[in-house]
């Protein structure tokens, strides 16, 4: 659990309670022979914590950096030892498979996955939040049924479907079935399922620059390209947004997308993700970019 | 061995390593950073990025980390690939963008992998064009300095110090473009091996702060490969010199011994050579005062000295063979004394018996590493012989390689192996009256007195072997314990047993090498290794002597009109009373030394003697390998190598009374190891320790400087503008200047300092091995006069155990047994003269139990007198025992003795 999420944190905490009060966990659980238990261990509140590997450092008391594979966690993990490390989310379906059945479960997507996803939808939309829907459901329906649509006088321009770490997709995509194969295939990734709408009143450089800085910030420090690139991605936005963006600045921001979006040159994810708004901002946002050189100042941020 | 394809060309290459090990070996320049041969793959760093292709069809390839990737058969890779050089390219870029470009101001500068990597990836110029962010540096003690914004965070200083050297006082900070490696609080660096983060940094944020004081730019010093001198282990130094004064001393690889590390006794302990106790010119004693003579007149002063009657001779540990050699031609055998005490002569005699008596294996520092189960007995070796103490550290990795091997992961892949390890039990068992620094690591680190350790032992190799005497009236707990370590051993394929001389127990010696002897019957590989004091007790032991004692008598019988003392002070061997009786016995005292110790102001003539940086010789490791070291300082005139300063008295002498005549008549360095290989035939194979002084490399003496050295005639410009014929010394292959051979393929024995095109960091060694890792291009360093990897004997005689199985220890309610704690800083003798190791070295303090503990100060009672010394409480310490720094109290301190405890008069709870 991130080490910030105290109100969560408490919550569990309290559940786990209310488990072990029932016998549902602890020792020789309703009489049955089997143990288990559940601990809760808040993390440093790094947002690599959330690795799996750099997950299983932290826990072990060191620094979170990820890990190289082999060997992988399920053979030597935590301490060495074999680990299964998954989102709550995951671990959540299993009882439901198991009383119901893993066709049952299939059954429950819309599209080839199977089961149910936590959508979420943040921006300028009428209620923000989150909601458990079959996996598959289209993006449009997620964000005006469930999200109430935008805020009135606001219009969509694009979206981060799955989370920070995924590409912008723009308003022709509203049709997109939230599943990992239609959303790949629509030019982005599902990854949390939680969309990020940037509206037409928000300036998209400002959008990317907030994002990058969170990115720099919570890179762990242990490759190069993430380490020190990230800051780099980062002051180069600042420049372009605060009106000292030059020329050049738009080749070395192309070529950082380029250099760390490929797969296997930084230690882990984290920078290919850093690198996917970017990389699809830098195109769906071109004239944007050019007229914040050009006029040497944020249009949207003057204007307002 | 495979064939792998390097762009379009077929190399050879061994399996097991990875591509950017491959790539190297194939002469192929590839960066990196983070990769170290000894420290294994973490890809870290990214810099050694290579596209590789899945087969002769695939033109596209992928990036991947030739660290991290495994040779395989049939791979295809390119370093040369455009994508893989722009990625390279832009890694430097990253990691420039933080960086000072302060290489004018650097201590680095020159010799620095950051600059050769940065060349190498032809990265150039710099775009980033925003503020770079500053750290606040720390003081880290007299070794090191630090400056941490030239950090491109390869994270090698932290794997080195903690994971490698096990040091727990450096680490990394903070997260992102931040991340910072240094100490919690400024502070010294605390761990014996931190010297090493001068090599091991792959830029200027890890200096050596004393030569910091008399910095030179590498390619301005002289370089000679030499041998440390600071304890009987041997490793392989490189020192730098320039305008006749020594300026560094640098590890240099055996692949033996000390591998890629020092320690830092031996890499600071050079600081004596230049200190203001350094002895210049000859002394001779008129009237009570010492004054500077000419030399030919310490030389006739000698000469009437010698008239008066019979010579002798008191050579040194810490002397050379052929110095020792040579006073051993002077005075002949009758008079020839090894400068030991009786006691310490018979503990090194005995060393040498067992090591020649053992029928398994007498291994190297590097074979050490992969013992699978290591007994320490009696011995602190992390203070004794500290670089053999970091190899028993990396035994206890030995099973989690094992892990690995089965979890088919590669053993470099450093990170991997530490997890896969994490829980794996330790096979190192440390048996010690005293805590060390390796009990952290241990499996069981057990306190005992020595006697009762040596009991343990016998106990163990009666375990082992019932043939060995058993031990009567051993507790339950220590009978078990000694079943349990038995047990250890005789499972390991590869058992060591470790002691040494630290308390001077003939027992502990004896039942260390009763327990290898009891393994090697079944276990061929079974290791014994035994600490010694000091860097040629080995070459002496060999050659053998009179004891002090004796010498003391024939003072005593009014039998010596001279005594001729080489590099040896008496005061730390006998105490004050014994050496006073001496001084008064002997009507002339003629001191060989380079040191102004307390001895030589009794003398009546002093002779300066060559430092180890002043001249060659000869020296022989505890593990009997002989091994020369070479001059990189060629000192003015009266300073001289202590062979010839005898050769210089013999020639005062009538002829008739030299024991080897020839001794007048030796013109160079092989001259003298002639005559001791037909004097000492087992100190024979010692000529051969390195090639003589008429070795030449393509028809060329060797090159000592580089080949950039600035101009000589210029740096005394402002003495002379003419060009001087450039010093020159018959002992040696080198000459002194930059003309000569050097090159990759030179003996490595005479490698005078690492350099190749592209490589002009310390890193550049790949280019001189045979094998990343493993052995030179040209050879081994040094020779063992004494050798055995293994039993090869099927069936072995059976070993002749000895049953002087001693008493149980029991503790005594009127006196302490004390016991000699050595320090790391302090107990070694030359070390102690150098200024940042004197810095170093804690103040004396007695430990005892806790129970002992009365107050604050108390008062031991030594043979030379009483001391009033702060009290600090040793955990475990067994009951009526107390430990004095060795030579820091009472300077003669070396081995246990029995003295009174009082409370200080004055009682004070504070120390």
């Amino acid at each position: 659990m991130r080490g910030e999420y105290h109100l969560a944190c408490a919550r569990l905490h309290h559940a786990i309670g209310e488990a072990r009060q029932q016998g549902w966990l602890g020792k020789n659980i309703l009489g049955s022979g089997f143990s288990f238990d559940i601990h809760v261990h808040s993390s440093a509140g790094r947002y690599i914590c959330g690795e799996e590997t750099a997950l299983l450092t932290a826990l072990e008391g060191r620094r979170a950096t990820p890990r190289s594979k082999p060997p992988f966690p399920q053979t030597g993990g935590l301490w060495g030892a074999p680990s299964v490390v998954n989102n709550v989310e995951t671990l959540c379906n299993l009882p439901h498979i198991i009383t119901n059945g893993p066709e049952w479960f299939a059954d429950l997507g819309l599209g080839e996955d199977g089961g149910t996803k936590i959508y979420g939808v943040s921006g300028r939309v009428t209620r923000p939040g989150a909601w458990e829907l079959p996996i598959g459901t289209p993006l449009r329906q997620i964000i005006e049924d469930h999200a109430g649509g935008m805020i009135p006088g606001y219009q969509l321009r694009a979206l981060l479907p799955g989370g920070a770490s995924t590409a912008f997709l723009d308003g022709t995509a509203l049709d997109v079935a939230m599943d990992y194969g239609s959303v790949e295939k629509a030019g982005s990734r599902l990854g949390t399922g939680m969309a990020i709408i940037l509206d037409d009143r928000t300036c998209p450089i400002g959008m990317i620059r907030n994002l990058e800085h969170f990115f720099a910030q919570e890179s762990c420090g242990w490759c190069t390209p993430c380490r020190d690139g990230l800051p780099w991605v980062e002051r180069l936005l600042d420049a372009i947004e605060d009106g000292t963006g030059q020329d050049e600045d738009m080749d070395q921001l192309g070529r950082h997308a380029r250099m760390l979006g490929a797969p296997g040159r930084t230690f882990c994810a984290h920078a290919p993700g850093a690198m996917a708004p970017l990389a699809s901002g830098l195109k769906l946002f071109a004239a944007d970019f050019a007229a914040h050189i050009q006029q040497r100042r944020c249009p949207q941020q003057s204007g307002a | 061995m495979t064939s792998i394809r390097i762009d379009g060309r077929d190399c050879l290459t061994r399996t097991g390593i990875n591509l950017l090990q491959a790539c190297l070996e194939a002469g192929a320049n590839l960066p990196y950073f983070c990769w170290h041969p000894e420290l294994g793959s973490v890809g870290a760093c990214r810099q050694c990025a290579i596209k590789q292709f899945s087969g002769p069809d695939d033109t596209k390839g992928r990036i991947v980390m030739a660290c991290m990737t495994p040779v395989s058969e049939n791979t295809i890779i390119s370093t040369d690939d455009p994508e893989a050089r722009d990625f390279r390219a832009s890694i430097i870029e990253w990691m420039m963008v933080n960086h000072p470009h302060d290489c004018p101001v650097c201590e680095e500068g020159g010799e620095c992998h950051l600059q050769d990597m940065t060349v190498m990836t032809g990265h150039n110029p710099r775009r980033y064009r925003f503020t770079k962010r500053t750290h606040r540096n720390q003081d880290l003690g007299p070794f090191v300095k630090h400056e941490m914004n030239r950090c491109i965070a390869c994270y090698r200083c932290v794997r080195f110090y903690r994971d490698y050297a096990g040091g727990d006082d450096l680490a990394a900070f903070a997260s992102h473009d931040n991340v910072y490696f240094g100490r919690a609080a400024d502070g010294t660096l605390e761990n014996a091996f931190s010297g090493n983060l001068v090599e091991i940094c792959p830029t200027g944020v890890f200096t050596d702060k004393p030569f910091s004081t008399t910095y030179t730019r590498k390619w301005d010093m002289r370089g000679a490969p030499s041998i440390c001198v600071h304890c009987a282990v041997g490793c392989n130094t490189i020192v730098n010199a320039r305008e006749e004064t020594l300026r560094r001393v640098l590890n240099r690889y055996n692949t033996d011994i000390n591998r890629y590390v020092l320690c830092d006794r031996g890499r600071f302990g050079h600081g004596f050579v230049n200190a203001p106790t350094r002895i210049g010119t000859p002394l001779r004693t008129i009237g009570g005062q010492q004054v500077s003579v000419p030399i030919t007149d310490a030389l006739q002063a000698f000469a009437r000295m010698a008239a008066d009657g019979p010579i002798v001779g008191i050579a040194s540990a810490r002397a050379t063979l052929e110095t020792c050699f040579s006073l051993y031609a002077l005075v002949g055998p009758q008079h020839f004394c090894t400068g030991q005490t009786r006691h310490e002569q018979e503990c090194v005699e005995l060393v040498h018996a067992l090591l020649t008596r053992h029928p398994g294996a007498l291994p190297t520092l590097h074979e050490m590493e992969s013992a699978d189960a290591v007994l320490v007995l009696g011995e602190d070796a992390c203070a004794t012989a500290p670089r053999l103490g970091l190899s028993l550290r990396q035994s206890v990795r030995q099973a989690s390689f094992h892990m690995a091997d089965g979890a088919k992961v590669p053993r470099w892949m450093d990170a991997a192996v530490r997890t896969l390890g994490a829980e794996c039990p330790s096979t190192l068992h440390v048996l010690t009256p005293a805590p060390t620094n390796l009990d952290s690591v241990a499996a069981e680190a057990f306190r005992a007195a020595p006697d009762d350790i040596a009991r343990l032992g016998f106990a163990i190799a009666h375990e082992i072997d019932p043939a060995a005497p058993p031990v009567t009236d051993l507790t339950p707990d220590d009978a078990a314990r000694a079943t349990r370590i038995a047990h250890t051993l005789m499972a390991a394929r590869k058992p060591l047993v470790v002691s040494g001389m630290q308390y001077g127990s003939p027992a502990l010696l004896q039942a260390a090498s009763s327990i290898a002897a009891a393994l090697a019957r079944a276990t061929p590989e079974a290791g014994l290794s035994l600490v010694l004091p000091e860097c040629n007790s080995m070459g002496l032991a060999m050659m053998g002597g009179l004891s002090l004692e004796t010498v003391m008598e024939q003072a005593r019988a009014g039998a010596i009109s001279t005594l001729v003392i080489v590099e040896n002070d008496l005061t730390r061997h006998l105490p004050p009373a014994d050496v006073a009786e001496l001084v008064a016995a002997v009507p002339d005292i003629v001191m060989i030394d380079h040191t102004a110790t307390p001895l030589c102001q009794q003398a009546s003539l002093v002779l300066p003697v060559a430092a180890f940086s002043e001249c060659s010789g000869t020296l022989v490791s505890q593990d009997s390998r002989a091994q020369r070291f070479f001059q990189a300082v060629f000192p003015t005139a009266p300073i001289q190598a202590g062979w010839r300063w005898v050769q210089a008295l013999a020639q005062h002498l009538d002829p008739s009374m030299l024991h080897i005549s020839g001794l007048t008549g030796w013109r160079d360095l092989d001259d003298v190891l002639a005559a001791l290989a037909v004097a000492f035939p087992p100190l024979a194979p010692a000529v051969m320790a390195a090639p003589g002084a008429d070795y030449r490399m393509n028809g060329q003496k060797l090159r000592s400087q580089t080949y950039r050295a600035s101009g000589r005639t210029v740096i005394r410009s402002f003495v002379n503008v003419h060009d001087q014929p450039p010093p020159g010394s018959p002992d040696t292959p080198f000459s002194s200047s930059m003309e000569g051979a050097y090159g990759p393929d030179m003996p490595a024995t005479l490698v005078p300092g690492y350099q190749a095109p592209a490589w002009n960091s310390v890193q550049a060694l790949n280019r001189f091995q045979h094998e990343i890792g493993g052995d030179m291009r040209d050879g081994a360093s040094g020779l063992r006069l004494l050798s055995r990897a293994g039993n090869q004997n099927a069936d072995p005689p059976p070993y002749a155990y000895v049953n002087d199985i001693p008493a149980p220890y029991a503790a005594r309610t009127d006196t302490v047994l004390v016991l000699p704690d050595t320090r790391l800083f302090g107990s070694e003798e030359l070390s102690m003269f150098s200024p940042p190791v004197m810095a170093r070295a804690p103040a004396p303090t007695l430990g005892l139990p806790a129970d002992m503990v009365t107050s604050g100060r108390m008062v031991l009672h030594l043979e030379d007198g009483p001391h009033v010394l702060p009290v600090k409480p040793v955990p475990g310490l067994p009951a009526g025992i107390a430990l004095c720094p060795a030579h820091m109290v009472a300077r003669a301190l070396r081995f246990p003795c029995m003295a009174r405890l009082d409370r200080a008069p004055d009682g004070g709870e504070g120390s």
